[in-house]
Order: structure tokens, then C-alpha cells, then sequence
């Protein structure tokens, strides 16, 4: 009952009631066959970037810092989940098992890697963040690129450039990318991953590190003043929003039998920013559909692939802009207060 | 500790100006020979000044004295070029403001900066932020420790919200305030620091008569019922008149004179800065 007393407790979990409704109606609709072949090889696609637009919404929405390098972290979960899960794969029997343990190792391996490039890039500010996270993004690509693992009863060999001089079987063979043996993302684990995002989120902004961040956003002076440490909090966020950028890098990775470096790229991370800005700067309810909608909507619009980054630059301007224009703000709020005025003079009349 | 012992450990500068009843403790503020250049320009020289455990002060001067300057330099957002700052006995030299905070000094805006989305409820949690212990594990799973230490955060922002007035708003967006009551909204935010003293700069600006007597009260009951010093710049010379015991003019950066509210009223050198040479005479020879 305490929860339901506070009204943003209560909001969020009406967010998390509609999500499972849905969910839940999709899951039981998968298992009956009812939904299309192409529509039911989005659905953990969808679970996947509805994680990545809502820890991406964590650095750019609350924190107020453009990250352009968040598919860098994605591939780091995917890649290393995976040579998690092929190591672990001769031992443990259960999938789920291997999936959580191969999701926390990803995730894991993420934040570290959040951490180390949150050290330099964290002292930015503004447009030189975004140019950093972006090549940093880029580096990263480039480093899997090159990167060369197998396995044989040794265990574990690596090496960057040179693959040939490996024994054993390969796991990630360079730009091949990685081979992955037992695909075992399901639905079932995108939800569950989904949720437990979520819930992570809501919880961590309405902490003390929640309000910290966002009183860093609106005056970072005056943070200071007040004795907030900038710099540690801005890491503590960062690191999360990596961590589960990483765990959708492993859920990505899990569903496919192949997956390339090159599928990180700069795209991705715009795709991902697009979702967070179009969805609403801080908004997580607007993450999630704007996921939902722009995960579907190429399936759907095949047509125009060609012209779909296209798409997404002119949407990503168009929301920029109307977003600082004050008409167009007037306008809503005047449209918002003409429907509530509409629904309470309806509930009036019964 | 003997009272002998104390004072040789911090020696009080020959003129100050600190109340009768804060004699003989350590000052919470002892700046001496404190100086900063912007490049050739000599924004801040030769202050030195020592402020008493529970002493209100003023620090005046022509637009452009240098008085935020000297502010900036207490809280370390500028490092100082000469002098010292010892806050409790302790000289703050290379820490970062967020340190020089949670080591005792809080402070306020004159162009008033708020976190304008957040509630004001919210705005003053951040001010406490340092004494919520709660772990981010215990935050995130949302643990029995993190409603204890919320609730407590909360009843303490209330008492700090109510002890200025603004109970009834603690639910409103701190950015849609009236001006007034954002700049005392900047001050209960400060106070929930738990500072040793608090530095307000211009907290009357662009309140209204009524406002700036309230706000008169509200610091007087802010020394007397938190027990700490309060550092004050203000153009209103009623507020600085009627409120603060000691006084420091500054002119060029540099302190022209030192002294109670008498004594700077009629301190030749003060209407000279404030008037002119011209208009020093004339106010000489109407008095």
C-alpha cells in the first residue's frame, strides 16, 4: 500500500502493469502460432532495443549527456556473452540458467568497459562527449574487428590480428564475427530482462543518485555547491546504462547464429538515440513505444530500407526542433488542457 | 582545552570585527592576505577578514568590487593566487567545492540557480544529499534501508521547508516559483548541507519591502537556531544596517574599511566609494 500512496510509485506501476498486459498477450499469442513468421522474429529484437533505448535514455534523457557510442557497449555484452555461454555450455544444462549467468558476465564486462571510457570522457561536456563516445563506439567495433578466440579442451586462446595460429574451434573469428552453437534468447528472457531494466531505472532515478544526476543536469554549479561529487555520480549512471547495454548486447547476440562486429556500428547507436529522443528526453514510457514502433516499422516498411537512416535523420531534426520551439510547446499544452477539459466535462455528464 | 591554547593556535588578525559573545572561540572563517589575478587584472587583493562562530557579517562595495568574486574563492570554484582560507582551523587549499562543502560552507546565487525541473521537495533532498546513507544496491532494490532513509530525508527536508515558510509548496516545481520564494527555496537548500556558515550572496535582490523584512527575520532566527555564521553581499542598505553586526567594505577588490553598521555609515572612505569625492563633501557638509 505504501507503494501506491506516492503518486510516481503509482505510475510506474501502472508502466509496469500495461508492459506485462502486453507482454503477456504477445507471449501467449507466440506460443499459439497465431502471430506472423516475420512479426515473431522481432519480438526479442524488440525486447532487446527497448533495453538499449531505455539505458541509453539514462546517459542522454537523465543524465543530459549525448552518448553516440552506445551500440560500442551493446557489442561488448554481445561478444563477451557469448564466450561466456560457449564456455559454460559443456556444464550447465539449463538454459535459462545459461542465459542469466551469460547476461550478467556481458553485463558485467560492459560496465567495466563503461567505466574505463567513462574516466576520460566523463570530463567532457556537451558536443566533445558525443565526438568521444563516438569514437570511442567506433574503436570498439574495430577492436572486435580484430579479435580472434577459440576454444578446445585447453580452455580459452585469443589473439588480436593473427587467427590462423589458434587450435581449436572458433568462437569469434574476426570480422566473421562470432558463431554462436545454441541459440537460447527467448521471449521468455527478453521480458524478464525487460522488467528488470525497467524496474532498475524507475528505482535508480527516484534515489538519491537519481536526484543527484538529474540535479547535475539542471545546474551543474550548483550541484556542486551543494557538495554533490559530479564526477561519481555521473559514473555511477554511466556505468549502469552501460551494464545493461551490455545484457541487451547478450540477449541480441543469443538469438542469431552468427553476429558480426560490424552490426554495432554508428547506425545503431543513432537508431537507439532516435528511439530515445523521438520516445521523449527522460520519458521511459515513450522509450519503450517508440522501441516498439521503430523495431517494427522496418519490418513492415521493407520497401524503403534504403531510405530508412534518411528517415530517421529527418525525425531526429524534426523532434530537435519542434522540441525548442515554443510555439509548438504552446500548442500542446492548449491541445493537451482542450482533451482533459473534453474527457472531464464526459465524466460530468455520467 | 584552555582558552590561552586556542587562541595561539589560530591568531585572530589585529582588526576584527567579530561579536562580543564569539570571542575567544576560533573563528569558522579566517581568510588572510586571500588575492586572485584574472590574468593581469587584480580582481581580489590583500582580504583578510575573520568571521565568528555565530556572527552575522556583510560584505558591501560598488558593483564591481569583487565581492562574488570573493564568495567563488571561499566555496573553491576559483583557486585563490595569494592568502589563505582557514574554515574551523582547517585551510581548504586545493579542495574541490563539493569538499569545501561537506567541510561546512553552503552558499547561495545571486543569479538563482535552482534545479528548475525537479520539486522543491526534490531540490532540498539534494541539499541533504550527503547525509542520506543509503547504499545504491539497497537504492536500486529499493530495500527496507532505502524507505527508512527516505522517510527520514523527507520529515528533515519538511522541518527545513516549514522552518522558512514553504511547507505548503513542497510539492511545486522549483523553476515556477515566485522570484522571492526561490531565493529563499536557494537557502533552505543550502542550510540542508548542515553548514558552519552560510554565504548568501544578494538573497534581498528583487524582493519587495515586505519580503526583505521577512527575510531579516529569517536570517536572525537562521544564526540563532542553527548556531552558525552567516555571510552575507547585499546592495539593500536596510537589510545590511539592520541585520548584520559586523561589516567589510570592499572597493577594487581590496577591503576600505572594517567595522560595525555605525561605524560604516559614517566612515568618510565608504560614502567616498559609494558617492564619489564630490559627493562625499557634500554629504560631509550636511551632516
Amino acid at each position: 500500500m505504501r507503494l501506491w500512496k506516492s503518486k510516481t510509485s503509482r505510475q510506474n506501476l501502472i508502466t509496469l502493469a500495461v508492459l506485462s498486459v502486453l507482454f503477456a498477450l504477445f507471449y501467449g499469442l507466440d506460443s499459439g502460432g497465431v502471430l506472423k513468421r516475420s512479426l515473431s522474429g522481432q519480438l526479442v529484437p524488440i525486447c532487446v532495443y527497448i533495453v538499449m533505448a531505455l539505458s541509453l535514455n539514462l546517459t542522454v534523457g537523465i543524465m543530459g549527456e549525448l552518448s553516440l557510442g552506445h551500440a560500442g557497449f551493446m557489442s561488448i555484452g554481445a561478444f563477451s556473452g557469448v564466450v561466456a555461454v560457449t564456455m559454460l555450455g559443456n556444464s550447465i544444462e539449463s538454459p535459462a540458467l545459461l542465459m542469466t549467468l551469460g547476461i550478467i558476465i556481458g553485463a558485467a564486462l560492459a560496465g567495466v568497459a563503461g567505466f574505463l571510457i567513462g574516466i576520460p570522457v566523463l570530463r567532457l561536456r556537451g558536443d566533445y562527449l558525443a565526438i568521444v563516445t563516438l569514437a570511442f563506439g567506433e574503436i570498439i567495433k574495430n577492436i572486435l574487428n580484430c579479435l580472434y578466440v577459440t576454444i578446445d579442451a585447453d580452455g580459452l586462446h585469443a589473439a588480436m590480428f593473427n587467427g590462423m595460429e589458434l587450435s581449436g574451434t572458433f568462437i569469434i573469428n574476426g570480422p566473421q564475427g562470432a558463431s554462436i552453437t545454441n541459440r537460447i534468447s527467448t521471449f521468455g528472457t527478453g521480458i524478464v530482462l525487460v522488467m528488470v531494466t525497467l524496474v532498475i531505472i524507475m528505482n535508480f532515478v527516484h534515489s538519491k543518485e537519481g536526484r543527484a544526476i538529474k540535479a547535475i543536469r539542471d545546474n551543474r554549479i550548483a550541484a556542486e555547491s551543494v557538495g554533490l561529487n559530479v564526477t561519481a555520480y555521473k559514473m555511477k549512471a554511466f556505468v549502469l546504462s552501460a551494464a545493461m547495454a551490455g545484457a541487451a548486447g547478450v540477449l541480441f547476440a543469443m538469438n542469431y547464429s552468427a553476429i558480426e562486429p560490424k552490426k554495432f556500428n554508428f547506425n545503431t547507436s543513432i537508431s537507439v538515440l532516435v528511439m530515445v529522443v523521438l520516445g521523449g528526453m527522460g520519458n521511459l514510457r515513450g522509450s519503450i513505444i517508440a522501441a516498439i514502433v521503430l523495431t517494427v516499422l522496418p519490418e513492415l516498411l521493407r520497401g524503403f530500407d534504403d531510405y530508412r537512416m534518411l528517415i530517421y535523420a529527418v525525425v531526429l531534426i524534426l523532434v530537435m526542433v519542434l522540441g525548442a520551439n515554443t510555439r509548438f510547446q504552446q500548442f500542446k499544452i492548449t491541445m493537451k488542457e482542450k482533451l482533459k477539459k473534453r474527457f472531464s466535462r464526459k465524466e460530468a455528464a455520467k | 582545552m584552555s582558552q590561552k591554547q586556542q587562541t595561539k593556535m589560530v591568531p585572530l588578525p589585529t582588526d576584527i570585527i567579530i561579536p562580543e559573545r564569539d570571542l575567544g572561540k576560533q573563528p569558522v572563517l579566517d581568510i588572510r592576505n586571500l588575492g586572485i589575478d584574472f590574468g593581469g587584472l587584480t580582481a581580489v587583493d590583500e582580504f583578510t577578514l575573520a568571521i565568528g562562530k555565530t556572527e552575522i557579517a556583510g560584505l558591501i562595495g560598488p558593483n564591481g568590487a569583487g565581492k562574488t568574486t570573493i564568495f567563488n574563492l571561499l566555496t573553491n570554484v576559483y583557486q585563490p593566487t595569494r592568502g589563505s582560507i582557514l574554515l574551523q582551523g582547517i585551510d581548504t587549499k586545493g579542495m574541490t567545492t563539493a569538499q569545501v562543502n561537506k567541510m561546512g560552507i553552503a552558499r547561495t546565487f545571486q543569479n538563482i540557480r535552482l534545479f528548475g525541473g525537479m520539486s522543491v521537495l526534490d531540490n532540498v533532498k539534494v541539499g541533504l544529499h550527503n547525509s542520506i546513507k543509503c547504499s545504491m544496491f539497497s537504492s536500486i532494490l529499493h530495500l527496507p534501508g532505502y524507505y527508512k532513509a527516505e522517510n527520514a530525508a523527507r520529515a528533515r527536508c519538511m522541518e527545513l521547508l516549514d522552518f522558512m515558510g514553504m511547507a505548503d509548496m513542497a510539492q511545486y516545481q522549483a523553476g515556477s516559483l515566485p522570484y522571492g520564494a526561490q531565493r529563499r527555496l536557494e537557502i533552505v537548500r543550502a542550510l540542508a548541507t548542515n553548514p558552519a556558515i552560510i554565504l548568501l550572496d544578494e538573497p534581498a535582490a528583487g524582493m519587495n519591502p515586505s519580503e526583505t523584512a521577512e527575510l531579516m527575520d529569517h536570517i536572525r532566527r537562521i544564526r540563532d537556531e542553527f548556531q552558525i555564521a552567516v555571510m552575507l553581499i547585499e546592495h539593500d542598505m536596510n537589510l545590511v544596517m539592520g541585520v548584520c553586526e559586523g561589516i567589510a567594505v570592499v572597493n577594487y577588490g581590496k577591503i576600505i574599511a572594517k567595522g560595525t553598521p555605525e561605524q560604516i555609515c559614517n566612515n568618510p572612505v565608504v560614502i567616498e566609494a559609494y558617492l564619489g569625492k564630490k559627493g562625499a563633501g557634500e554629504h560631509a557638509a550636511e551632516s
